[in-house]
């Protein structure tokens, strides 16, 4: 079954389009855009997804050599999202599955990471935890099946990414800092400082506001006239061990409360190379760790027509009833 | 003149007493209000919204909308969370709809407000949130035009 997935929730517009859990193709404009604007901006992304839309879906057509006779369901990020963004995907792919004539699948957001992981993938299966980490989730989940997923914590204030992004700023980085920071620590020391990831009462919820507050004093405190590279390899470098080190944690003990074969990162964060090291070396070697490829962890349409196939394979969507884009 | 400014500051000694003053000072909030948290990194902002929507009984528990600019709750009021830390210029926020937020029917709670402080209705309410003589102690200072 050929499915397009149009995903306009936050920053990202995407077209993708896939051949059940084969990605035919999977086109990501943000930052293409963006650059030449410089950097990652709302508005300009919110204004792009109404002008680039139907480009993206002639450019996705064009390079799957397909025609949108072929397509046989559509979908789209219904939220959680900014809501201006989210309307724009919506009604494009809901016009769209009326011009042709297809069904009309919306997506939640969440949903489209968490089965990420099946596309272009055999080796997933079922019972997996899955870890979303990106700039605006952090969260841990029982999956089962299809649409048959159990959150069991979440962030209680900040997503991992953003700590990241913040603690950046901190270090005179610019948004979004994910990357600058994983680079900057590997020429850091891990074991400089020991940043304290607040313990909470939730046995799989996160805590990421308080770290920040915590990089913040300690550099009021250490380097009041400024940090060398030196001074920021190693902020970066124990930051990100104590972020990765509670995510990992607490990965771990659902790993071995569930007893699960398998184990899925996705979201942005999941692109970082010392968390999946990490990972990789605490896992024990008889479970499986899927990490998406990189184009896939990041906002995208593929994941949404893939979630989309499963819900309406499964008849989630018609129990879901959801008529509407919503925020959050 | 400007003497028709009523402030109230407010010493708290931790986190939980800032999420308790935030529940207290969620009292005297009524629909169509507009409140600018201004702050910097770490100071409670998140937290001092936690608290509003406590004293709400909106539902959720509020994360911080800076990656999704702006989160709704729902509890006595719509509450609309909105963080103006990622917001390059003034553009961006008429494109977003900002306007649309601001009416009689719901509560806006803007963390970084200072930001854009122009575009705030004159009448918002100011929490400006500092850090105090050690590293829990934080200073709130709550401004009101009468």
């Amino acid at each position: 079954m050929i499915v397009l997935g149009i995903e306009t929730s936050c920053d990202e517009t995407s077209v993708g389009i896939i051949d059940d859990n084969k990605i035919l193709v999977n086109e990501i404009f943000s930052q293409k855009i963006h650059s030449q604007f410089g950097g990652v901006v709302p508005e300009l992304a919110s204004r792009a997804h109404l002008q680039k839309i139907l480009l993206i879906l002639k450019d996705a057509l064009k390079n799957a050599n397909l025609t949108l006779n072929d397509i046989n369901l559509v979908c789209s990020t219904a939220g959680p999202g900014l809501i201006g963004a989210l309307i724009v995907g919506y009604c494009f792919g809901s016009g769209l599955s009326l011009a042709i004539n297809r069904h009309f699948v919306p997506v939640n957001h969440i949903d489209g990471h968490i089965y990420s992981v099946f596309l272009n993938n055999e080796e997933i299966e079922f019972p997996y935890i899955a870890l979303l980490v990106s700039g605006g989730n952090t969260a841990l989940y029982f999956i089962e099946g299809f649409y048959k997923a159990t959150l069991l914590g979440t962030t209680l204030d900040d997503a991992a990414g953003e700590a990241f992004d913040k603690v950046g700023k901190l270090l005179g980085l610019k948004y979004p800092a994910g990357a600058a920071i994983e680079s900057l620590a590997k020429n850091g020391d891990e074991n400089y400082h020991s940043f304290p990831v607040a313990v909470i009462q939730g046995k799989y919820d996160f805590s990421f506001s308080g770290i920040k507050t915590s990089v913040l004093r300690f550099i009021q405190r250490n380097f009041p006239d400024g940090m060398s590279e030196i001074d920021k390899a190693n902020i970066s470098a124990s930051f990100q061990k104590a972020v990765i080190e509670a995510l990992l944690l607490k990965t771990l003990s659902a790993v071995n409360e569930f007893k699960v074969k398998h184990v899925a990162i996705v979201g942005g964060v999941a692109s970082n190379k010392y968390l999946q090291k990490k990972f990789c070396d605490s896992i024990s070697t008889n479970i499986k760790l899927h990490v998406p490829e990189p184009s896939l962890c990041t906002d995208n349409g593929a994941m949404i027509a893939f979630a989309g196939l499963k819900s309406f394979e499964t008849n989630y969507y018609s129990k879901a009833k959801i008529t509407h884009p919503f925020p959050n | 003149m400007n003497s028709a400014v009523q402030t109230e500051i407010f010493i708290s000694r931790s986190p939980e007493e800032t999420l308790e003053f935030a529940k207290q000072f969620s009292q005297s909030l009524k629909a169509g209000d507009i409140v600018a948290l201004i702050g910097n990194l770490g100071s409670g902002k998140t937290i001092f919204v936690k608290g509003i929507c406590n004293g709400l009984n909106a539902g959720q528990n509020p994360l911080s909308p800076t990656f999704s600019i702006i989160n709704e709750y729902i509890g006595k009021y719509t509450i609309y969370h909105i963080d103006f830390y990622r917001i390059k210029d003034k553009e961006e926020l008429y494109d977003i709809g900002y306007e649309d937020y601001f009416n009689d029917e719901s509560i806006c709670l803007i963390e970084w407000a200072d930001m854009f402080i122009e575009i705030l209705p004159e009448d918002h309410i100011e929490v400006k949130i500092e850090f105090g003589s050690d590293d829990l102690e934080r200073v709130i200072t709550i401004q009101r035009k009468k």
